[in-house]
Parts: C-alpha cells; sequence; structure tokens
C-alpha cells in the first residue's frame, strides 16, 4: 500500500507556480498527489503545519562536502544531513576535494556516496582545470556527459583570461555554466580580511574590494566575448555588484550569487579576531553588505548559496593568520535570511524562496527541485516556522562546527524536510 | 585596570595616567643597591615568546623579577603551528600550571585575543604580528610625560612603516587619546588605508612636518619591504624619510627624538641622530622596566597605596 502524507494548512509559497496561500498538499509515494481539492487519504499521515510555510525544498548552489580527502571535516553523508536539517533536498558539492572532481571517476564516486546518504540529492560540481590548477582544462565533455551541470576551480579564481575564455567558449557545447570564484590572486595575496579601516586597526593584512571588482570585470567581458553561460560566485562587494547589474542590463546571459553570512556580517565582525568569520571573500562593510541585500531583493543577484565551508575544530582553533577561511551554512542559511532579509522587510517569503530554491534549481539544472508543487512533481519540499526563535549552537548536524552564526538567535527555522516523499527531517529532527 | 592588555584600547585615559603615576614610583626601586619589592611575592607570570625579542623579554623579565614573583620564559620561534604544539595546548599547559600572567609575543596579530579564552589568568600584549604592542606605547607615553610634562596639545609624527608597525598603532591610539595631535609620515604605501579615520592627520612630506613637531616618532623600516615593492630602494627611503642631520635642523628646539629600537642605523635614523641629547632612545628601554612592573602590579597586585609603601 502506498505511503501518503498530507501537509494540512501550511502557507505554500511555490513561486514556480506564483501560488502563496493556504492550501494542503497532499504527498502519495515520491510525488505530489494533490494540492488543494481531494487532499484527503484514509490512514494517511497528517502533518498539521498551522503557521507553517511549505516550500519545495531549498538548493544549494555552493557546498564542499569535503569527500572523498577531508572525512574529518565532512563526508557526503554528514553534509546530506546538514543539508536536509537546513531544508535543502539538493546540493551542489564543490570540485576542491581530494582527489579533484576533475574527471568522472570521482564525479561517480560523489554521486554514489549520496545515493548511499540518501538525504539529498548531491550535484557533484566538476573542476574547470585538470587538479584545480587554472592550466590545463579538465575533461569538461566527459563530466557534462555523465549530467555534470556545472563547473567550478572555487576557492581559486582562473588566473588566466586565455584559460577562462577558452573554457567559456568550450562550455557551449554541452550549455553547461562556468562558475567563478572572483578573486585577484596578486591583489589579495596573503589577505586575512577585507581591507579597510578595521584591517588597519587590527593589523592584518587585507583584500581590497577590488581584487573581487577586477575579476568580475574581467569575467563579464569574457563571457561576452564567447557567449558562455557565466555564474559568478559569493559576490561580497557592493561594486561587484554595479557591474552584474550593468552587465545584466545590456542583456549579458549571467547569473550571481551570495552567501548568508555576507548578507548577515561585516568586517566590524572581526574585532576580537573570531576566526569564524575568516571567510573568502571576506566579509566586507556595512554598505557592501547593505548593496548585496538591495541586489538581492531587485533580482541583480539570483541565488542565495552558502559557500558551506567546514573546517577541523584544531584549524579554526589556531592563529587568525594560520586558520582556513569558511564557515559551515547548511543549517542556519534559512534562518539567516529570515531574519536579515524578510523580518525588516527588505524581500518578500516568496523572493527568498525563488533565490534559495527556485533560481539555483534552474541554474543547477536541478528539474526534480525548485517547485512549482503541482500534482505528478516529485515530493522534494520544507516545511518551515517563519516565527520561531532560536539560538544557534553546537553541536550541528554537520560534522564540524565552525559556524560564524555560533551563539546568535536566529528566527525561522526548518520543521519538516521531505525528499523523494520521504521525511528526511520531522520536527526539527534528522530522522536517519 | 582591565583583566586584560591586549590593545592600548583597553586603557582608558585615566589609568594611563595611573599606570604611569605607578611606574614612576617603581621607578625608583631600580635606582637601589637591592632591586626588588615583594609586591607580587608567590604570583607567577609566564614570558610566552613565539618570536624573538631579547629586549622585550629581558625587560618583563626584570619587571616581574623586581616584583618578587615567579618568572618562567618560555620561549620558541616560529608559529605554535609549525612548532606542533598548537596556542591552546600550550595554553592549557599554562594554565594547569597556575600562571597568574601571561605576557605573549606572537608573529599572528590577534594571538592574545585568542589566549584569552583558554586561560584564567591576565594576558598581557607584548607585541602581536602587525596590530599593536601597548606597552611600548605607555613606556613611550612615560617618556614623553617625564620629557614634556604634558600630553594636551603635543603634536608628534610617526615615522616609517606605520602599515606594519604594532608601535605604530599602539602609539597613535594612546596619544590621541592623551590628546596629543598624531601625524603619520611615510610613503603612501606604508600608510594604512583609512587610516585617518583614527583621528590622524596624514603626510608623505617628512620636511613639511618636522618644524611643528615636540615628538619625532622614528620606526625601524625592514629591507625586506623593498623586496615586497613598498619602495623602490632603501637608499630612496632614507633620503625621504630619514632622519639626517639636516632634518633634525628643521626641528624646534625641545622636539622629542624616539625609536622603540632596534635601530637600521643608516636607515630611518642617521647614526649620530640616534646619539645626541634630544634623543631619547635608551631612556625608553630604561623606563621600559618601570612601566611594565607598574602594569604588573595593578594587573595582579591590588590597591597602590598599601603595597607600595611596603617596599624596602
Amino acid at each position: 500500500m502506498t505511503e501518503h502524507t498530507l501537509f494540512r494548512g501550511a502557507r505554500v509559497v511555490d513561486p514556480a507556480s506564483g501560488r502563496d496561500g493556504t492550501i494542503d498538499v497532499l504527498i502519495e509515494g515520491g510525488t505530489v498527489a494533490a494540492v488543494g481539492g481531494g487532499t484527503e487519504r484514509r490512514g494517511a499521515t497528517v502533518l498539521d503545519c498551522r503557521g507553517l510555510v511549505l516550500a519545495p525544498g531549498l538548493v544549494d548552489l555552493h557546498a564542499h562536502l569535503r569527500q572523498p580527502g577531508r572525512e574529518d571535516k565532512e563526508t557526503v553523508e554528514t553534509g546530506s544531513r546538514a543539508a536536509a536539517v537546513g531544508g535543502y533536498t539538493a546540493v551542489a558539492a564543490m570540485a576542491n576535494t581530494d582527489p579533484v572532481a576533475d574527471n568522472a571517476a570521482v564525479i561517480e564516486e560523489v554521486r554514489s556516496l549520496a545515493a548511499r546518504a540518501g538525504l539529498c540529492d548531491v550535484f557533484p560540481v566538476g573542476a574547470i582545470t585538470k587538479g584545480l590548477g587554472g592550466e590545463e582544462m579538465a575533461e569538461v565533455g566527459e563530466m557534462a556527459q555523465a549530467g555534470v551541470r556545472v563547473f567550478s576551480d572555487d576557492g581559486r579564481c582562473i588566473p588566466s583570461a586565455r584559460v577562462l575564455r577558452n573554457a567559456l567558449r568550450y562550455a557551449r557545447a554541452f550549455d553547461v555554466v562556468i562558475a567563478e570564484h572572483c578573486e585577484d590572486a596578486s591583489l589579495s595575496e596573503g589577505a586575512q580580511m577585507h581591507e579597510g579601516l578595521h584591517s588597519s586597526t587590527l593589523g592584518l593584512a587585507g583584500a581590497p574590494a577590488e581584487a573581487e571588482e577586477v575579476a568580475v570585470f574581467r569575467d563579464l567581458a569574457l563571457a561576452r566575448l564567447t557567449g558562455g553561460r557565466l555564474h559568478l560566485c559569493h559576490l561580497s562587494a557592493a561594486g561587484s555588484v554595479e557591474l552584474v547589474r550593468l552587465a545584466k542590463a545590456s542583456g549579458l546571459r549571467v547569473t550571481a550569487e551570495v552567501t548568508p553570512h555576507h548578507l548577515a556580517f561585516s568586517d566590524e565582525d572581526l574585532v576580537t579576531y573570531d576566526t569564524n568569520f575568516k571567510v573568502n571573500p571576506p566579509l566586507r562593510t556595512v554598505e557592501d553588505r547593505d548593496a548585496l541585500r538591495a541586489a538581492v531583493a531587485d533580482g541583480t543577484i539570483d541565488a542565495i548559496a552558502t559557500d558551506h565551508a567546514p573546517h577541523a575544530v584544531e584549524e579554526k582553533e589556531a592563529e587568525f593568520d594560520q586558520s582556513p577561511p569558511g564557515t559551515i551554512g547548511l543549517e542556519t542559511a534559512l534562518a539567516a535570511v529570515l531574519t536579515n532579509l524578510v523580518e525588516p522587510g527588505l524581500i518578500s517569503l516568496s523572493r527568498t524562496i525563488e533565490a534559495m530554491s527556485a533560481t539555483p534549481a534552474t541554474i543547477l539544472g536541478a528539474a526534480e527541485h525548485g517547485g512549482p508543487i503541482e500534482p505528478g512533481r516529485p515530493a522534494n519540499l520544507v516545511a518551515f516556522d517563519p516565527a520561531a526563535d532560536w539560538l544557534v549552537q553546537a553541536p550541528f548536524a554537520s560534522r564540524s562546527r565552525n559556524s560564524a552564526f555560533l551563539g546568535k538567535r536566529l528566527r525561522g527555522k526548518v520543521i519538516h524536510t521531505m525528499y523523494r516523499g520521504q521525511l528526511v527531517v520531522a520536527d526539527g529532527k534528522a530522522q536517519r | 585596570m582591565n583583566k586584560h592588555l591586549l590593545s592600548i584600547n583597553d586603557v582608558s585615559a585615566e589609568d594611563v595616567v595611573r599606570v604611569l603615576d605607578t611606574a614612576e614610583s617603581f621607578r625608583e626601586v631600580g635606582t637601589r643597591v637591592i632591586k626588588k619589592v615583594p609586591a607580587l611575592r608567590g604570583r607567577t607570570v609566564v614570558n610566552l615568546f613565539y618570536e624573538n625579542s631579547t629586549r622585550t623579554r629581558i625587560s618583563f623579565e626584570l619587571a616581574a623579577k623586581r616584583l618578587s614573583a615567579d618568572v618562567i620564559n618560555f620561549s620558541t620561534s616560529g608559529s605554535s603551528v609549525s612548532k606542533g604544539e598548537s596556542l591552546k595546548d600550550t595554553a592549557l599547559t599554562l594554565q594547569a600550571m597556575g600562571a597568574d600572567a601571561i605576557v605573549i609575543r606572537h608573529s599572528s596579530s590577534g594571538s592574545p585575543y585568542t589566549l584569552t579564552k583558554w586561560v584564567k589568568g591576565s594576558v598581557l600584549n607584548a607585541g602581536d604580528g602587525t596590530h599593536e604592542h601597548p606597552t611600548q606605547a605607555l613606556l613611550d607615553l612615560y617618556t614623553i610625560r617625564e620629557k614634556l610634562g604634558r600630553f594636551e596639545g603635543l603634536r608628534a609624527a610617526i615615522v616609517g612603516d606605520v602599515l606594519h608597525s604594532r608601535v605604530a598603532r599602539s602609539l597613535s591610539f594612546g596619544l590621541l587619546k592623551m590628546g596629543a595631535e598624531v601625524t603619520l609620515v611615510g610613503p603612501p604605501t606604508l600608510i594604512p588605508p583609512d587610516a585617518s579615520a583614527w583621528g590622524v592627520q596624514v603626510s608623505y612630506d617628512i620636511d613639511g612636518v618636522l618644524p611643528k613637531l615636540d615628538v619625532c616618532y622614528m620606526l625601524r623600516v625592514q629591507r625586506e619591504r623593498q623586496r615586497q615593492q613598498y619602495f623602490p630602494s632603501v637608499r630612496e627611503y632614507s633620503r625621504l624619510f630619514g632622519l639626517t642631520r639636516d632634518r633634525v635642523a628643521m626641528l624646534p628646539e625641545g622636539c622629542l627624538i624616539m625609536h622603540p629600537g632596534p635601530m637600521n642605523r643608516g636607515v630611518e635614523i642617521d647614526s649620530d641622530v640616534a646619539d645626541l641629547p634630544q634623543a631619547v632612545i635608551e631612556e625608553q628601554v630604561t623606563n621600559g622596566i618601570a612601566v611594565r612592573m607598574s602594569l604588573l602590579y595593578l594587573m595582579l597586585g591590588g590597591a597602590v597605596t598599601e603595597e607600595v609603601s611596603e617596599r624596602d
């Protein structure tokens, strides 16, 4: 007998169908069976969702799951669990593993680990260059044929304009996305944080916003030259946003993402040398942060992506300049956005789901995610309480605990996550 | 006084005066035959030096010993990471041994902040990376007050590699706190971005600044900055920003010449300039011991009056 689950009384926010209203949703097996009328089934598990928002499961364009290679920080399984707890049903896993995901074999390994975990869909990102070396193109075609839709050397910016040009050109044959980490390494060498008043006072080497902007400008120019499909990772600077705005206005096919931590924090937060705020790109000024928020609101920035970057405790407890950059983010992303953008009225819930689910699903080619929530569609859903107030604290579902949000109160909590019809998170708790 | 001394900004203007006044009463101890008072008898001070600095370490060591504290020197070159034991584990070890105060010198900015997470005792920053060196600033303030009698309205220039100087940061904030005017002078590449937001003036022309000064503070310029392309040559740097005999002649009478040491004679300061009577570089060193005694005493000891009167 097929299992039925009824989400009763939730406010359904589903930008892909344009729906925003209280309506019941019935799940049968792995798919949506009914929305609105005809949702009663004898023996169905009924989830009382009054006061909750039901939306398509979140989709993360940018997570580091660390496997293979750094299983002490995270595995595909623990990362998938963190994703599920955060309301994600699909996650793009970055290629900077060891070995690097620069060939179809590593891609297949990550996929099979994800299938075994069975907590969310994991879309491995392929490296653009072999070994992330920035010089020789990886076998993009073979990986594309194995189903990879996004390619990135994330963590590093491709240093050579010629190499990037060729990658963007070559990628056109497979209609895949080249996702760039924009950073002119010669301007950011040795940098520990954003360059400005605070880096001067703290005596930490800084990277100016221009280290990113110079690379963004170059990349946009090359996207124009090649007609290739460019995606810009984790933008951090107001100037970068302005460049993307101009490029889009001129008709360029480019997309961009921002992280929850860049939307929530600024370089002022580094005054105690807390290494959880050491991220790359660095947290910039309050003005930059506000420009990023506005860019999410007006659509210049298409997607919110976590850049979930787990690190070992002893690495993050080291001296500031010895500590690796990165914060985990999967379990706090939605709450961070609800707290910092929705609560103050900068964006709507619908725009939130668009930026965290519908749009990233489109960029990633994750057709079974991002909605619409309609009969026959795969049941990948999240139900969250937009009003629940909670304190971010360890332990996390992630194997690491280097969260910039540690000790912060956030508003908005994931209650249920349904992945292919299975409640992988119920009442806020991971089920497996 | 705050529990820790991580930045000069941890010390209020009132406390600066208190530290300097207390140092004054301690300086006399250094002139005695038996240079010791029992103020910190039974207390343990650890000098945790991750960077070679014989002068600062000896100064702290003498200060603690003159207060009768037990002193442990824990020196290691390079970062804790390269050494194999983490800063945390070292801190926990020192904590387990009952350190009442840890004086830390480290090449990484912010390490003293990190250390406070794991130890119960007071942490004194003896220089962290390119961040701060608050005890140096306090001994400089002591020297300035002793020679000029005030801070309010004094005009000071800090000349050289401000960008990489922990001394410059602490001294700038300290002088500003006490009501002095500060001008940072150096090539634009060695002035920290947005430094004017600290409340200082910035100038790239030393000759325009010198005639108006009460304090001319020269910073050590490391030769490796040339390799890093902050300036084209040491020769050009000396010509443009070095304190030469000719430039000393432009200083008003009574203007102090200061340097935190160790000096690069012939680079930022001419050899014979360093030996002029208005150069108070050796007094800075002498005063360092009294100021560090004062800090250890105020941070670890109790009320000033009763215990200081106990001495002899």
